[in-house]
This record gives C-alpha cells, structure tokens and sequence, in this order.
C-alpha cells in the first residue's frame, strides 16, 4: 500500500464514517432519553432518500400514505386517551402535528409539481421530520414505561412495519439522487471529491448543533434532564410524552439529513437503512450507548475499520466490523461501566 | 329443504374452488415466480407476462395458476406441494430463482411432475440424473454466459482481468466458471475481490483493482447493486473496458447507473436487442413478437429478459404439449410422463432466447445462438456485432 492508496482509504473511511457518526448519536440520543434501541433509525436514512429520488423523477413520493396513515392513527390514539381522560387538553396540537401537518406536507408532494431542488430537500425533509413523533405516538408512546426489552422488540416489529411498506411503496429497485456538488479538489496534494468534503462538513456541524442544543437551550437540558431521571424530570414539569416526541423528530431529522448526504455517493433501497443503522449502533455501542463523543468516535472508527479491511479482505468485511462489538462488549463489561437500565 | 338447497350450492362452490376449480379435462400448469421479496424485480415481470400467455395448447384450454414464492425457498416448496396435490397440475413453469428450483427436485421426481425453471444455474438441469430427469429449464446457463464474455476478452486482447462479484452463491459462482475459462484462453485473473449487496462504499476494493493494473475488469453482480463498482471505478478514472453479467439486463441499472456505465459490455439473451438483431437471426421474429405483447401491458415498461424466460417456457409447451395429448388426457399421471417424454423430445423451437433442442442429457437444449454480447451506448442496450 502506498501513500496514495492509504489516503484514498482514510477518505472514504472519513465519509462513511460522518455518516455512521450521525445515527450512532441519534441512536444514542433516543437511547438515554427513552430507552428505546431505535431499530427503525435506518429507515429514516432510506426513506428520505427515496423521497427525494422520486421527487427528482416526478413520481409522487410513497411517504406521503404513510404519513397521512401513521398520522391518522396516532390522532385516533389521542381521541380516545382524550375521550377516556375526558379532558381536550394537547387536542390541538395533536390535531396539528397529526393531521393538519402531515396533510399539507402530503398534498404539497403528491401535487406533482416541478420543485426547484432546495425545495425538493425541504419537504423531504418535514416529511420525514414529521414521521418522527407520529411514529413515538403510535408505537412507543403507549408503552414507555415498560423496560428496555419490550421497548426493544418494539422497535423491532416497527423496523419491519417499515420496511415491509418501504417496499410496497417505493418498489425493490434501488435510487441515486442526483449530485449535490460535482467535481473535486485537492488537499495535501490529494484529489478530495466536494461530495466528501460535504458529508464530512455536515456531520461536523450538525454535531455541533446538537452540542448547542443539548447545552445551551431550554428544551435541550429539559430532554437531558429526561435522560438523567425520568421521575424527576417528570416532577419539575417536563412531560416524558412530549419529550419523547421531540427526540423522535430529532432523530428523523437527523435521520433524513444523513439520507440526503449519501444519496448521491451509493445506491438505496428500501432495505438499505439497517445495515447502516447497524453500523452505527456499532458505534454507539463503543460509546456504551450513553456517551456522545464516545459514540461519535467509534462510529467513525467503524467507518475507517470498514475502508481499510475492503481493501485487504473484502469478501470478510462485514465479519470483520461486526466482530469488533465482541471485545468492546467484554472489554465494557468487565469496566463496569455500562447503563444499569432495569434500574431507575 | 331451501336451506337445504343452499347449503348443497355452497358445498358445490366450496369443492370446485379447492379442486383448482378448472373442469377435470384441461391442461392446469401451475406458475411460481418470487413476485415479491429481495428477487421482486426479476418475478414481477413474470408475473405480469401470465397476462399474455397462450390460452390454448393444441386445441386444449389451458388453466395457468399463478403463485408468488415471495423469494423464499420455504414458500416455494409449499406452494409445489399445494400445486401437486390439491391442483393437480400438469406441469410446474418457475419458479424463478436457483435456490427454489432446486428444491423442488425430489418432490419433482418423486410425484412424477415435469417442471420448466426459469432460474439462472446450471445446476438444475446438469447432469440429467434421477433427481433431474424431471427438469428442465429454459434461462442460458452461467456457464455459456461466462464463455461468450471470455471469447469477446480473448478476441480484444485481454490478458489480465481484475475480478469483482457479490460475496454469495452468484459471485462465487461466476468466480469458478470465469476462472475455468480463463485459464483455458490464456487469461490471467490479477485480482479477485469481493462486496456485499447493500454495501454503501467499495472503494477499497476498487483501489486493489485498479493496483494490480488489469486490461479489463470484471463485475459479477446483478441488478442495481451492480452499479456501484462500475461507479467507484469511474469515479478512480478507469478507461479500460468493463464487463458485467446478464444479471444487470434490465432499465433500473441504466437509470440507476446513468453516464457511469457507458460502454459497459455483457452477454445477454438476444430479447434484449430485438430490433438489432440480424433478420438471418433465429430469435428475432419470436422476440419481437414477445416484445409487442409484453410492452403492450400496462405499466410493463420495456422487455425484461426475464420475463422472455416465461415465454419461451410457454413455446416449449406449445411444441410439447400435442405430441403428449395423443398418449393421454390432462389430469393424469400417464399425461404427466408424455409432456416430460415429450419435452425432452423438442426439435428446433425457436424462441426468444435462442433455438430450443432438448435431449436425454441436455435438459436446456440452447446453444451459442442464445446470446449476443451488447454494450451500453447512450442510455441504451446496443448489439456488438
């Protein structure tokens, strides 16, 4: 291997691994503020993906059935809490990110129009951010409080509810979307395609973002706060429901940035998002599943481990990354240093 | 008593829907094809071409039952059985992959039902055994495939290919037929890699390619996973020739692949290039022919070579079927054995995919006439002449 090679290696690695870095911290996220594994955090990835794909070929996006569908559903879970709560309190807003929201974002992409494509991206985008907390209300919501093993086979059965429509709407074929930015440049004497540079740029700053977030507003030290004692977060005032919802958004976003960011480099099906999401949660893992930097770090190892072992024994890749969660487990096991989630 | 009647009615229905339903007389050919699941793209075309197929063998009505495998060998196995025992068909057409074709051979043999696969390996029809005797299938071997892309490399002066194909059966299987080639033409394999169907980056692996410096370099993969490599490598700067598989025959890998596989080469069956075809050609009337019904459908889109396998099945039937009327009536075992006797009878079918001949030890019966090798010329498949 010379020095070209390695560099080409360390790219690609880089590029693969921005994207891991992003699921491996929403999976952590979503993790410590609800105790959900979140299994379907892929399809996010996939979804938006082939939306944006279908919008760029004037189809009319299957995303949006699901969402008026898991829309409807979750609204009529409100109704009846609400009819059984007998009080109309949150029917508003559950009518407006339930119904009204999803249904303007579906009639704006089943309109068919020609979108410039930053619009295109956006609606994407709202599309799939909108999926987010229909998905907490519907399948979690009802059941946050049971232990991380049933929310766990939870996330299962949604991960196949998903990929199960995935299919049926969005066809076997898989996607490109069309090039961001063509082209290339060079560092260190290095030819870098834009492409990279923008993935890498993004998942950069989106992880800056969330650094912000979590630490200087509001709503990111009351989702903290959920994360560190869900009781006691409950009793200064901040509903677990609600931040459960603005976690699921937050992932879903993130989900569908990642999905827009690798659409040009790879093909995606419907299916393609949870090997990605398992590579992450690779990541996640070395982070113990609780600390971002970690998660971050490892997923990204993840990506670079992968770049260099296709390079020397493609046909045992796959062996090779997912055999590396062996010694992490035991090495983290032994550290005592793993989340005690049975016991709050 | 008019309950009575009623009753009497719904038991009528209820007996004729379980026993397939068609009147005793007809032929009944029993279709599996993976309509959904990871194969989806090569079954629904199958499954769609059901529309169209002869209604009528010889003056005898046929009932086509059609059933999806969903891709699963499980289901497949199932739904033979079912097929077998409650429908009493004729003849099994399908199913369309390897795996599932495959285990069906010993219910196959063992019922006494002849079955025309419309799946890719060799290694359902070779060698005409016990197992197989009842087996025959009508899609090109690997193994011929293999040979036309071999000829074309020897005749253009490759003498080193880089090699890389899915890691599961269809690389591995290509591996081996290549490499017996290759070997026999002189032909040096440099590099021999290999990538997952939902791999996101083979960059790795394209960057060995590249190293070793091969005059041509070799996919192995089928549909539109196949792109990436071809993608990778162009994205590298790689002017040399690139071959790639039947497998990748259809539009979603052109409009997947875009600019980054022109002038891709493959072997394909000649379906594909209907209307490019030599009029000398033997393939060109019922091709075109096929290709006026099945784009003709709606939402069918252009011709899928996969599709072309159902019907030229259908023509093996039309040529099968009359000489074994004269022996015995549909339904039964006798009428059973003289479609399979029959079948392995055919003479000089032509059909879509090249001219059928079957014999006591060739149960495919094409030869070098059922492929052309095409390149991929502004978006479209072009005949290399």
């Amino acid at each position: 291997m010379d020095l070209s090679i390695f560099g080409f290696l360390v790219q690609d690695g880089l590029a693969t691994g921005a994207v891991y870095v992003l699921l491996a911290v929403c999976l952590v996220m979503v993790f410590t503020v609800t105790r959900i594994v979140l299994v379907p955090q892929g399809e996010f990835v996939s979804f938006a993906a082939l939306t944006l794909a279908g919008f760029e070929q004037r189809q009319r996006p299957g995303l949006a059935w699901i969402l008026l569908i898991a829309g409807g559903i979750a609204f009529a879970m409100e109704l009846y809490g609400a009819w059984r709560r007998r009080t109309r309190r949150g029917l508003a807003v559950a009518a407006f990110s339930f119904l009204a929201l999803p249904a303007a974002l579906s009639a704006a992409a089943l309109a068919g129009n020609a979108l410039p494509w930053a619009a295109q991206v956006l609606l994407t985008c709202a599309m799939v951010t909108t999926l987010g907390p229909i998905l907490y209300r519907v399948a979690f919501q009802p059941m946050a409080m049971a232990s991380p093993l049933y929310l766990l086979i939870a996330a299962i059965a949604l991960h196949f509810v998903l990929v199960g429509s995935g299919l049926y709407l969005f066809g076997p074929e898989g996607v490109r979307t069309a090039a961001i930015l063509d082209g290339s440049t060079e560092i260190l004497a290095m030819p870098v395609a834009f492409q990279t540079l923008m993935i890498v740029a993004a998942s950069l700053a989106l992880n800056l973002v969330l650094f912000a977030f979590f630490g200087f507003t509001l709503l990111g030290k009351a989702l903290r706060a959920t994360a560190v004692n869900r009781r006691g977060a409950q009793l200064v005032g901040i509903s677990p429901d609600y931040a459960g919802q603005v976690t699921f958004a937050l992932a879903a976003a993130i989900g569908a940035l990642s999905g827009i960011l690798i659409g040009p480099v790879t093909t995606i099906y419907y299916d393609s998002g949870f090997i990605l999401g398992l590579k992450g949660f690779v990541g996640a893992i070395i982070g113990g599943l609780a600390a971002y930097p970690a998660a971050a770090l490892g997923a990204l190892a993840v990506g670079l481990l992968e770049a260099f072992s296709s390079f020397w024994a493609s046909a045992y890749k796959e062996v090779i990354v997912f055999t590396l969660i062996v010694p992490i487990l035991l090495w983290r096991s032994y550290a005592h240093l793993t989340v005690d989630d049975d016991h709050e | 008593m008019q309950l009575q009647r009623k009753t009497l009615i719904a038991l009528a229905i209820g007996s004729a829907l379980l026993s397939g339903f068609p009147a005793k007389a007809d032929l009944t050919v029993g279709v599996i094809v993976s309509a959904t699941g990871p194969a989806a793209s090569v079954g629904v075309t199958q499954q769609r071409t059901v529309q169209i197929l002869p209604k009528e063998f010889g003056g005898e009505k046929v009932n086509w039952i059609l059933l999806d495998d969903a891709s699963d060998t499980t289901t497949a196995v199932k739904h033979a059985r079912k097929l077998i025992g409650e429908d009493k068909v004729d003849i099994i057409v399908g199913p369309s992959l390897t795996p599932n074709s495959l285990a069906l051979l010993d219910q196959l043999s063992e019922t006494g039902t002849p079955m025309l696969s419309l799946a890719g390996s060799g290694a359902i029809v070779e060698p005409v055994d016990e197992k197989r005797r009842w087996a025959f299938k009508t899609p090109q071997s690997d193994g011929q495939m293999a040979q036309a892309i071999v000829q074309h490399m020897a005749s253009h002066g490759v003498r080193s290919v880089g090699f890389i194909s899915f890691n599961d059966a269809y690389g591995e299987g290509w591996a081996k037929s290549l490499g017996a080639l290759a070997e026999r033409n002189g032909i040096k394999i440099v590099a021999s890699e290999r990538f997952q169907r939902t791999d996101t980056s083979v960059t790795g692996q394209i960057l060995r390619l590249i190293g070793a410096n091969p005059d041509a370099v070799f996919v192995a993969a089928s549909g539109t996973p196949a792109v990436l490599p071809q993608a990778t490598l162009a994205e590298r700067g790689f002017k040399k020739p690139v071959y790639q598989t039947h497998g990748i025959a259809n539009n979603d890998f052109l409009r997947v692949g875009g600019k980054n596989v022109e002038g891709t080469l493959l072997p394909a069956g000649p379906v594909l290039v209907a209307e490019q075809l030599p009029d000398g050609h033997p393939a060109k009337a019922p091709a075109l022919e096929f290709v006026r019904l099945y784009e003709a459908l709606p939402n069918a889109g252009m011709r899928s070579t996969f599709a072309a396998y159902l019907w030229d099945a259908a023509l093996i039937l039309k040529a099968a079927v009359p000489n074994a009327l004269k022996t015995a009536r549909p339904g039964t075992p006798e009428f059973r054995k003289a479609l399979r006797d029959s079948i392995e009878e055919v003479k000089d079918v032509v059909a879509t995919n090249g001219v059928y001949t079957m014999s006591p030890t060739d149960h495919l019966g094409l030869d070098e006439r059922s492929r052309v090798m095409v390149r991929i010329e502004s978006g479209t498949w072009r005949l290399v002449r």
